[in-house]
């Protein structure tokens, strides 16, 4: 079997991007909407959140459950599923924190943008193991055009 | 008394791919303690080591969230949904 891998479409890429400097230094968020496969997936749309933490927004990001439910509702409208999120790291690397992995659920795509001093660097793509006790990373493979996963 | 247990998105997986589970259950606790028990694998994402409910894992019963109930001792009624929602989080360090 091979690597599980997400397809996103470069303008989500980039609209991921935006919104990690748009808000830096503070993190960003937002969830993904796309489509499941078997062995991949293709993110299709984004819905930009706000960070909920205002206590810690420099390194921390929380979606809250009502945030969650108008995501799910906002996939379905699309004919979409919710398939994932991405949140920015500022200043730091595009890799799952400890807390990000504590905080995980399993299943969905975590995609982390890496912002060094207001200018986005590496995206990456997580997905939790299902023991919870580690992140394996799904490579990104973006496209410029729409692609279709049955 | 039969209530129906929805099932999010990240964690049918571990419930037979099944949106929702129908259990016998008198309150929120016996509920999640029901299914658990029969899909062993979802206890280690809906519960922490010392048996708490982690944190982002929200309970509504029939849209209203248990936390402005009773929490976990929130009694439910034949026909009532249970429904586990997440919330997200995370963050650089």
């Amino acid at each position: 079997m091979s690597q599980p891998r997400v397809i996103l479409r470069a303008g989500a890429l980039r609209r991921i991007q935006a919104h990690g400097v748009e808000t830096y230094p503070y993190e960003c968020c937002g969830a993904l909407l796309g489509k499941d496969g078997d062995g991949s997936r293709e993110v299709i749309d984004l819905l930009p959140l706000q960070n909920r933490r205002d206590d810690s927004p420099r390194n921390r990001f929380e979606v809250t459950s009502d945030d969650v439910r108008m995501a799910e509702k906002a996939a379905r409208e699309k004919q979409l599923e919710l398939v994932g999120w991405y949140h920015s790291h500022p200043d730091a690397p595009a890799r799952p924190s400890e807390y990000d992995r504590n905080h995980a659920w399993p299943w969905y795509s975590y995609v982390i943008v890496s912002v060094h001093k207001g200018v986005a660097h590496d995206t990456t793509c997580w997905r939790l193991t299902d023991d919870r006790a580690a992140y394996d990373p799904e490579p990104i493979e973006t496209v410029e055009h729409p692609t279709s996963i049955q | 008394m039969a209530v129906k247990v929805i099932i999010p998105t990240p964690l049918r997986a571990y419930a037979g791919k099944q949106e929702s589970v129908e259990v016998q259950a008198a309150t929120v606790a016996e509920a999640l303690s029901a299914v658990t028990s029969k899909f062993a694998d979802l206890k280690k994402h809906l519960f922490s080591e010392d048996g708490r409910l982690r944190s982002f894992v929200n309970v509504y019963v029939n849209d209203e969230d248990i936390r402005y109930l009773q929490n976990d001792q929130t009694s439910v009624k034949a026909g009532d949904t249970i429904s586990i929602v997440p919330s997200i989080a995370g963050g650089a360090c």
